[in-house]
């Protein structure tokens, strides 16, 4: 049996009691932080609650050879991830995989943080579009930069059809973690080379640590967001399509988005 | 004539684009060209007259004065009165050697005019015939030096007449040539003409020379010259340098008939550059303006050593400046020009500004390589690359003596490969030894000496080993790559690159800069089907990579991660990880994942390799090796000797003619047994042999020797032993 687990959103502590209990349960436990990571823990940390050992996986043990997917074949092997585990990842190939090797496979989720932001960002989660990642930009060895325009393709994708737009922020092993702070500048880049008015006076808000004691959330104008701090990683980004009268009040309420934004609105 | 002053003389013509002359010197090794351009240079007054002749003032590096031949290519520039005016002469010497001919393919870059320098005795070598070619290709208007007419007269013994029939042959011979390789040109009046003036013939090492014009202002006629060359008195000749000085000859020839940079730039840019020709640029370059932007391409890079590195090369547009802000083609970062400087004699003078249409040295261009185009005007279109026609056939292993010195010899060899483009420099990753690979053997012993001397590393080196090509002899496919996460998979066919567009890439005729019509056009008239044609996304040394899909979402900002797939594997093919050449991918389908984060580079530069990698062992995977011809010159009785040398080294004779009691060999043999060729040619003929080789392109190994050879370079890059098989590489 393979069961994927979902640890949550910042520390060992947001795992759900179900999980918890199957780590304990379980024969083996592996886990991979390259497509998520859980910031305010160690893997002592995590390994002292579960009593048990970790096996961290790189990229290659996940995708190229896993090889310790056969464990599963006789054990209660578990396989740990950050948020929830099927969400922005691509371990559904885990999942066939195992089933080619006649393992029985169950999921645990955990908190996510495709979820989260719609707290933390006070928009109605009825109302987000589709998801993307902002990538770092590849400098190719003959020294050409590509910088992805998918994440700006979605976000006007959403805007048209007034639904805001969730972005996930690059966590790359030599590059590191993205910022909000990058992020916006590369989406203004493409605004700049496409001039399509996209993220022209765009409202972004920008968290920081979700999951946390204290994360940071700030809404604003994307070219004034740019300059802010927004401290330790890991950060995620919302650009939100034309607001509704209770979002654009909680932005500025609670968010301190600048208070101009509510004109206009109540037409 | 004091410095200073010549130095205002120079500055005050530069700004005359009508009254400067940028001209090249090329020809077969040993023809004579660094003894003439001594000449010219002492002439000028630059250089005292009776150190020209023997001093080698633009062969300056003790090596080249040692070896005797010219490595690097000199620049130099002088002040030469004509018709009562002052004009500016900036010449580049080059190098004859094969293995330094990406000497000649830059500097022919850089100038409008060449002299060609032809020893009577030898005639027109096939190092002639490849500069020849060279020039004609850059738009570059040849003249022709017959040199060395003392050796024909005092060695061949021929008298007055029976010279006046070889020079004559010569020079049909050179229109021959010159009509063949581009009828346009000639169509236009681009023959030499000894009648008109565009010849001259004479001895660099005797100081005369003379032409028709010449014959008519002094009156000095052939059966003069002849005398003058056959008399026993000693002042005799210096006699007939007086009356018919070399300097004056040929520079009087330069600047009637090669063009001015006003002249030359018009036809110049058309060749080099594939801009749009309605531009504020393409103007200004084609009228020199130098109020414009700025338009300067890099052809050489030196390392000074009090001024660090040094970039020269052509100016066509704007004026150079101290302290300028100028882009660099290919980077991001803006460069800050510190020094300009223009040749004075054969030394590099700073100057305060330097207008269009000069060679001009600049220091500052941190980002600049060889090659580079460098300008005032963000996103300008560069300038079209510059092809070397010979690649790579020989490598070397180079190690540091000492282990400490392994970060600066990294540094080291970073900057030869600056400096030198045809020389290519790689890690091997599995063994993590620096491969040096280069036209020759001379080539990579030069360099290494070089790294010693003058970086102050030192290195031990391997014996030299042949680099192998791969190719492809059938087609295969659809070929599925996955990648690691399984999300994306690309689907490709491949096939033999057409004959007729190999030789396109080859003789760089199509690149991916020039318009795309026009590059359609040239590949569908070398037999590429149009929507083939169309497709292409990359020229990859003589590999192509063609984008069949239609309207797949998100596949164009992949497409550069694709690439960089392809690239890994030609630059090291599955067999054996040598070059390939010669192979035509076709992308007929892809399959992406949504997020932009599940195709990155992790995931898909693997997919596009591994595809490639299986379709091409799929598609009978072979390799070739790389020959030259090599030309021998003999007396009759060691001729044995020498055709045995060839034969004994899976050499083949192509053809053999006499010419009194010498016999000159021509033949063709594979670069891996000719190593040592030098030694042994030299104890087979007593000393008595001259020689030459040429590259000769690549040829496919004899089949009962290409599995021990592929094991062998397998082994020794500590690979895996077995022979690769197509499913090595197709993941499950
Ligand atoms: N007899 C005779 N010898 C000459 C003449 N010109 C040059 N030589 C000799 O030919 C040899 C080669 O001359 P270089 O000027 O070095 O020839 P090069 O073309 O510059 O040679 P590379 O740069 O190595 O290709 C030298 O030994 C010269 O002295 C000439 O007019 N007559
Ligand atoms: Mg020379």
């Amino acid at each position: 049996m393979l069961t994927f687990i979902g640890l949550g959103l910042f520390d060992e502590k947001d795992i759900s009691l179900k999980g918890l209990e199957a780590i304990k349960n379980a024969d083996m436990v592996f886990a991979e932080f390259y497509t998520s990571r859980l910031m305010g823990s160690s893997l002592e940390e995590m390994e002292s609650l579960y009593g048990k050992k970790v096996n961290l996986l790189y990229r290659e043990d996940v995708e190229i050879s896993p090889d310790w997917l056969a464990e599963a074949k006789d054990k209660n092997v578990a396989f740990l991830t950050g948020g929830d585990t099927m969400v922005s990842t691509t371990h559904v190939d885990l999942r066939l995989r195992a089933k080619n090797l006649g393992i029985e496979t169950k999921l645990i989720h955990g908190s996510s943080i495709a979820s989260a932001i719609c707290g933390l960002s006070c928009l109605q989660n009825y109302r987000f579009g589709k998801a993307s990642t902002i990538p770092h930009p590849y400098t190719s060895s003959r020294g050409i930069t590509v910088i992805s325009e998918t994440p700006y393709d979605t976000i006007k994708l959403n805007k048209e059809h007034n639904m805001h737009t969730l972005v996930f922020l690059d966590i790359d092993k030599d590059k590191g973690y993205m910022t909000i702070n990058q992020a916006l500048s590369l989406l203004l880049q493409v605004e700049e080379k496409r001039g399509e008015g996209v993220m022209e006076n765009a409202i972004a808000v920008g968290i920081a640590r979700a999951g946390s004691e204290a994360p940071v959330v700030k809404a604003g104008y994307a070219h004034d967001l740019k300059e802010d701090d927004f401290g330790e990683p890991l950060h995620i980004l919302v650009i939100p399509a034309s607001l509704h009268f209770i979002e654009a009040e909680a932005l500025v309420e609670l968010l301190g988005a600048p208070a101009e934004i509510l004109e206009g609105l109540d037409d | 004539m004091a410095k200073d002053k010549m130095v205002d003389r120079v500055a005050g013509i530069m700004g005359t684009p009508e009254m400067i002359r940028n001209i090249g010197i090329v020809a077969h090794i040993d023809h004579g060209k660094t003894t003439l351009s001594d000449n010219l240079l002492a002439g000028a007054g630059m250089l005292s007259k009776e150190l020209a002749g023997n001093a080698c003032w633009t062969d300056s590096d003790e090596e080249e004065q040692e070896r005797g031949i010219t490595i690097d290519s000199a620049n130099v520039s002088m002040v030469h009165e004509y018709d009562g005016k002052e004009y500016l002469i900036n010449l580049i010497d080059t190098p004859g050697h094969v293995d330094f001919g990406g000497d000649v393919t830059r500097a022919m870059r850089a100038v409008d005019g060449a002299v060609v320098v032809i020893d009577a005795v030898e005639g027109t070598m096939p190092q002639t015939e490849t500069v020849l070619r060279q020039a004609l290709k850059e738009h570059v208007k040849p003249v022709l030096f017959i040199n060395k007419v003392d050796r024909l007269i005092n060695e061949l013994q021929v008298d007055g007449q029976e010279m006046q029939i070889r020079l004559g042959k010569l020079i049909d011979h050179v229109n021959k040539l010159i009509k063949g390789m581009n009828e346009e040109r000639y169509k236009a009046g681009w023959r030499v003409d000894a009648a008109e003036g565009t010849v001259a013939f004479g001895s660099a090492l005797y100081n005369w020379a003379i032409s028709v014009p010449m014959m008519q202002k002094t009156g000095v006629s052939f059966q003069q010259i002849y005398d003058y060359n056959k008399s026993d008195d000693p002042n005799s000749i210096r006699e007939l340098a007086d009356k018919c000085p070399l300097h004056e000859v040929l520079n009087d020839m330069v600047i009637r008939f090669l063009p001015s940079p006003l002249q030359a730039q018009e036809g110049r840019i058309g060749a080099i550059w594939h801009g749009d020709k309605t531009s504020p640029i393409y103007k200004s370059m084609i009228n020199a303006d130098p109020k414009a932007d700025l338009a300067f391409m890099v052809t050489d890079i030196t390392m000074d050593p009090h001024a660090g590195e040094v970039a020269t090369g052509r100016l066509f547009s704007g004026s150079l400046e101290r302290g300028m802000e100028v882009f660099v083609s290919g980077t991001s970062r803006k460069n800050r020009i510190q020094q300009v400087g223009v040749f004075m004699g054969p030394k590099r003078l700073e100057v305060e500004n330097i207008p269009a249409g000069n060679i001009a040295a600049v220091t500052g261009l941190r980002d600049a390589i060889v090659g580079s185009t460098v300008t005032t005007l963000e996103g300008m279109e560069p300038f079209e690359s510059i092809t070397h026609a010979s690649e790579p056939v020989v490598t070397v292993a180079v190690e540091a003596k000492h282990m400490k010195d392994l970060p600066k010899l990294v540094e080291v060899l970073r900057q030869v490969a600056k400096e030198d483009p045809t020389l290519k420099i790689t890690l091997d990753e599995e063994t993590g030894e620096h491969l040096m690979a280069g036209m020759g053997e001379l080539h990579l012993e030069v360099i290494a000496h070089r790294i010693e001397r003058d970086k102050g590393v030192e290195i031990t080196t391997t014996p030299p080993i042949v680099v192998y090509r791969e190719t492809i002899r059938g087609g295969a496919g659809p070929v599925e790559g996955k990648s690691p996460n399984r999300h994306n998979r690309f689907y490709v066919e491949i096939e033999p690159l057409e004959e007729g567009v190999r030789d396109l890439i080859k003789a760089g005729e199509i690149s991916m800069r020039m318009p795309e019509v026009e590059r359609r056009e040239k590949l569908m008239e070398a037999g590429m089907d149009k929507d083939e044609a169309k497709g292409i996304v990359d020229i990859f040394e003589s590999n192509i990579y063609l984008d069949m899909t239609k309207g797949i979402q998100h596949l164009n900002e992949t497409m550069e991660l694709i690439l960089e797939g392809f690239h890994e594997v030609m630059k090291g093919g599955p067999l054996s990880k040598e070059p390939c050449m010669g192979v035509k991918v076709r992308l007929v389908d892809a399959k992406l994942h949504e997020d932009a984060v599940h195709r990155g580079p992790a995931q898909v530069i693997p997919a596009s390799r591994q595809g490639i990698q299986a379709a091409m062992l799929m598609a009978d995977d072979t390799l070739l090796e790389p020959y030259q011809k090599v030309f021998i010159q003999v007396p009759q009785d060691q001729m044995g000797g020498a055709t045995k040398e060839i034969q004994g080294r899976r050499g083949i004779i192509i053809n053999m003619t006499s010419e009194g009691d010498m016999t000159i060999i021509e033949s063709r043999a594979p670069v891996s047994e000719l190593f040592g060729f030098a030694g042994d040619i030299r104890s087979a003929t007593e000393g008595r042999a001259m020689w030459s080789t040429e590259f000769a392109g690549f040829d496919t190994l004899p089949a009962n020797m290409t599995a021990e050879i592929v094991c062998g370079i397998r082994e020794r890059k500590g690979l895996k032993k077995e022979l690769p098989q197509a499913s090595d590489y197709l993941s499950m």
